[in-house]
């Protein structure tokens, strides 16, 4: 028992059970041969410094989260909406919290000096946008669905089609970044990165689904992708009277 | 289209799994640039100004140029400020950064040196900056601390002292003796004197 665990009445973040994480050392993903760390984690309690995070207040104006109107006209490829609720395990809503999102361009490029691959960039597409999570911790964003590229993991690797996720919650605990996936793609059984993840079912979170309420008639489809954070354990009180 | 994009239902999704890590991968400037701060300071933040700098090294020692680190700490006064924050740079001290390495691998920022911090009953954290890192090649982020090589209550922090003494060197930024208040701290992914890192 650390001495600096949370004190008595406070609560503490869920620990992820056996396989929800990736493994950081993963042979299969070649760059993680040489960066990830060989020593196992040593515990760390969770105190003020890892239960406290940064909060983000929203703009004076509505942020506009369309990523298909560039500045010379629309963006091309297939316009998608994306939507869904950042949730904690219990289902809370976590609201207000900054989410940030990167993705390719239809063709399957990135905006990024280091993106080499022979396909065109698109002078009205970054894939790049930010924005809070509202009220009931939903989010909704305009994009484009990114093409999958290739990579140099292995011969003949391709990236299954993804956008990257950010998303603070409410303390360095709960900071998580990760990809969402579209469903039915055929890459995705061949993705050292999707899976790295053990347990199906939490690879499968990581998969949007096609949503029908959210697909706008003669406009585009819809995905729903839910987030979910860490839960809480609450710490009993002690020396209760 | 003419309307605005509607809010879907609010169903809640059936399994509430957690939802789990993936890299950042090469091209993340384009969403995290938007939030690159290393000074986290401003004239009226009270506090001793201090920058820390260093690389991120690989297996091999070669150097990472495509990581980015974020910092969380507290104030001077050992307080974490987490009232609603707009602007980074207005008169109150927000203690969030976020730092790319540069072509060599280097990374640098300039902040407050944080103040102890009580913990639970009579223990007092020693002043320290919690580290996330991120970069391509890792699947979860890395979590670390940044401990100051000039701090006396470093002997009793109880995080610091649960950690094997022959590797706790590696969560302290040495003070650099030509220049004051500039410490020296590196990440060593892999090998000898890998970093610790810890699982929270």
């Amino acid at each position: 028992m650390s001495p600096v665990a949370a004190p008595p009445g406070q609560f503490v973040y869920r620990k992820f059970q056996e396989g929800v994480l990736p493994p950081n050392f993963c042979p299969a993903y070649v760059s993680s041969v040489k960066r990830a760390p060989r020593q196992p984690l040593v515990p760390l309690p969770q105190t003020i410094s890892e239960l406290t995070g940064p909060i983000f207040t929203p703009p004076e104006s509505v942020q506009s989260v369309d990523l298909t109107k560039g500045a010379h006209g629309a963006a091309l490829g297939e316009r998608i909406l994306v939507g869904g609720r950042v949730l904690d395990e219990d289902g809370r809503a976590v609201t207000g919290t900054l989410v940030e999102i990167w993705q390719a361009n239809a063709a399957g490029r990135y905006l990024h000096a280091s993106d080499q691959h022979n396909a065109p960039l698109d002078p009205n597409f970054t894939g790049g946008a930010s924005f809070l999570t509202d009220a009931k911790g939903r989010f909704r964003f305009e994009t484009i669905r990114p093409g999958a590229y290739p990579w140099r993991n292995h011969p003949n690797a391709w990236r299954p089609a993804h956008i990257h996720f950010s998303v603070f919650g409410p303390a360095f605990a709960t900071r998580l970044i990760t990809q969402m996936y579209f469903p039915g793609d055929p890459l995705l059984p061949f993705d050292p990165i999707f899976n790295s993840i053990r347990i199906q079912a939490v690879r499968e979170r990581l998969i949007a689904v096609f949503d029908w309420d959210a697909t706008v008639p003669e406009y585009s489809l819809g995905y729903r992708f839910d987030i979910v954070l860490r839960g809480r354990h609450e710490t009993p009180m002690e020396n209760k009277p | 289209m003419t309307e605005a994009p509607k809010p879907g239902p609010l169903t809640v999704s059936p399994n509430l799994l957690v939802t789990s890590y993936q890299t950042v991968g090469p091209y993340f400037k384009i969403g995290l640039e938007a939030l690159y701060r290393n000074d986290l300071t401003n004239p009226n933040t009270p506090g001793r100004i201090v920058e820390v700098a260093g690389a991120v090294l690989d297996a091999d020692r070669v150097p990472v140029p495509d990581a980015v680190l974020e910092i969380w700490h507290a104030d001077s006064s050992g307080r974490y400020m987490v009232q609603p924050q707009v602007k980074p740079f207005d008169d109150t001290f927000v203690g969030f950064g976020r730092v790319p390495t540069n072509e060599a691998g280097q990374f640098q920022f300039r902040t407050i040196k944080p103040g102890p911090i009580q913990a639970n009953g009579p223990d007092i954290q020693a002043p320290h900056i919690l580290v996330s890192v991120f970069m391509r090649g890792l699947l979860y982020r890395l979590i670390t601390r940044i401990y100051f090589s000039d701090e006396p209550g470093n002997a009793d922090d109880p995080v610091l002292r649960s950690v094997e003494r022959h590797r706790q060197g590696s969560l302290i930024a040495e003070a650099d003796h030509g220049r004051p208040d500039r410490y020296e701290w590196n990440i060593y992914l892999q090998g000898e004197n890998e970093t610790v890192f810890f699982e929270l």
